[in-house]
């Protein structure tokens, strides 16, 4: 913005709008980048403290389920939402197999294929309880490895009859499943862990099919890892944030241009309304945009784009979204996130103390 | 020396007010963090980072201020993102207790 901008009298109007809001335009979208730092807006203090981060933040919580929860972040900038977005990807660690040592195997599917397959299984396992496996250790101790055996033989189903055509009729496990795994518990982790609560997160997922005179025999051993080195270690099928979108009605819009006003929008956002002026018309009237997608499509009518809405996001509003694979539920993965980011500050704020 | 995660860049450097460090073993996740806190420190004039190669697994973080010296304002920058992110998780254990409890009564 250049200086002569500054004389308007909507200035004050024109730098609040850049900070607070993303502007959604046909083509562009304006105040895409964060201006709040010191030195930048005249009368407004950008500097950071926690008494202001304190009263400024609030964290709402919209829903948890076992495997997902969504809840606002409100009051931060960008860079702590990606921040945390990032460690819940890749920095927090979960068990995995990572090594499979394979005895015998005689199904059709190759060892190295079959090996990755493994690999990719979510465990129900706290990855809190163990500890990285030391580099070069093959053999693993009972605080950094979990033993799984997985051996099953597809054999001719007795029962048959010639008139059977089904797999389910004619083979015994022909279906490798994840219930086919078996945990070894080693040294005390029998008394340590509780058999529910390790294995595989999904009794039915699929590793492999057979038929008679095949052969799986096969141990595994699931170490602690993070997604950095592995993405089969994630503990998130996904964790993403969009910012909060805001529709404003401008003027007041009618019958059939109304209802295709609705339509430009995600259902729910745009209630059609009886009109205060009576008659049977509807009106358009924003109900609630947080779920809109931000289309724009409403741009696509001429009648519609020029002074009818006006589609914002809010800039410190992020609705955060963490989908887990079940080896932890979301709400403990974001505090071990916290924890993480956190813990990355302390060993470098140490290093400080102990001079450059 | 071999152990530390944090160096500075270019020794020569004399003036303590612009220095560049290096983190290794961190990205994107601390250093535009740590970089948009320094930022709103009035003192600094510069801070910015850069992963100089992909495959290498450093962040260059630059700072250069007014007054202060450069370390200490990363000290700072620091410090506060520790605090921020332990005031993030208090709010978001708060938050979960009062959400599961409001449950419980439904």
């Amino acid at each position: 913005m250049s200086k002569s901008k500054i004389k308007y009298s909507s200035s004050k109007q024109f730098i609040e709008e850049s900070r607070n809001e993303l502007v959604l335009t046909e083509f562009e979208v304006l105040n895409a980048e964060a201006t709040n730092f010191p030195g930048n807006h005249y009368g407004y203090d950008d500097t950071w403290t926690l008494e202001k981060f304190k009263k400024k933040l609030k964290i709402n919580i919209i829903r948890i389920d076992n495997l997902e929860m969504e809840f606002d972040i409100i009051g931060v900038d960008p860079a702590v939402p990606n921040a945390f977005r990032r460690i819940l990807l890749s920095d927090i660690p979960t068990m995995a197999f990572d090594r499979v040592f394979m005895f015998n195997n005689t199904s059709i599917i190759q060892d190295e294929v079959l090996a990755h397959r493994l690999g990719l299984i979510p465990l129900k396992a706290d990855p809190r309880l163990f500890e990285f496996r030391r580099e070069g250790d093959e053999e693993g101790t009972p605080e950094d490895t979990l033993e799984f055996e997985l051996k099953v033989k597809c054999s001719w189903n007795p029962s048959r009859t010639k008139d059977h055509t089904n797999p389910e009729d004619l083979y015994r496990d022909f279906r490798v499943l994840t219930s086919h795994m078996k945990w070894i518990p080693l040294g005390g982790q029998k008394d340590l862990l509780n058999s529910d609560a390790v294995g595989p997160v999904y009794d039915d997922i699929l590793i492999a099919k057979m038929r008679p005179g095949h052969e799986l025999d096969i141990k595994l051993h699931a170490l602690k890892g993070t997604g950095r080195d592995h993405a089969k270690f994630s503990p998130v099928a996904t964790a993403f944030y969009r910012l909060l979108p805001q529709v404003k009605l401008l003027r007041e819009v009618e019958g059939e241009a109304a209802e295709r006003l609705q339509k430009c929008f995600s259902p729910g956002v745009i209630d059609l309304v009886d009109a205060p002026s009576g008659g049977g018309k509807k009106i358009a009237k924003v109900n609630d945009a947080r779920y809109d997608i931000c289309s724009r499509n409403v741009f696509r009518h001429e009648d519609l784009k020029e002074d009818t809405v006006k589609l914002t996001r809010a800039r410190d509003h992020f609705i955060f979204y963490i989908e887990s694979t079940g080896a932890l539920p979301p709400e403990v993965l974001f505090v071990e996130a916290a924890k993480i980011l956190s813990q990355k500050c302390r060993v470098f704020l140490d290093e400080l103390k102990s001079g450059l | 020396m071999e152990n530390r995660r944090l160096v500075v860049a270019r020794e020569d450097e004399q003036d303590d007010r612009m220095k560049t460090f290096i983190f290794k073993g961190e990205g994107h996740t601390l250093g535009n963090a740590l970089r948009t806190l320094i930022l709103k420190n009035p003192d600094v004039i510069f801070c910015g980072y850069t992963i100089p190669h992909p495959s290498e697994n450093k962040l260059h973080l630059r700072i250069e201020t007014k007054e202060m010296s450069a370390v200490d304002a990363l000290r700072e920058g620091l410090e506060q993102l520790q605090s921020l992110s332990d005031h993030v998780l208090e709010t978001f254990e708060t938050a979960v207790s009062d959400f599961k409890s409001k449950q419980m009564e439904v």
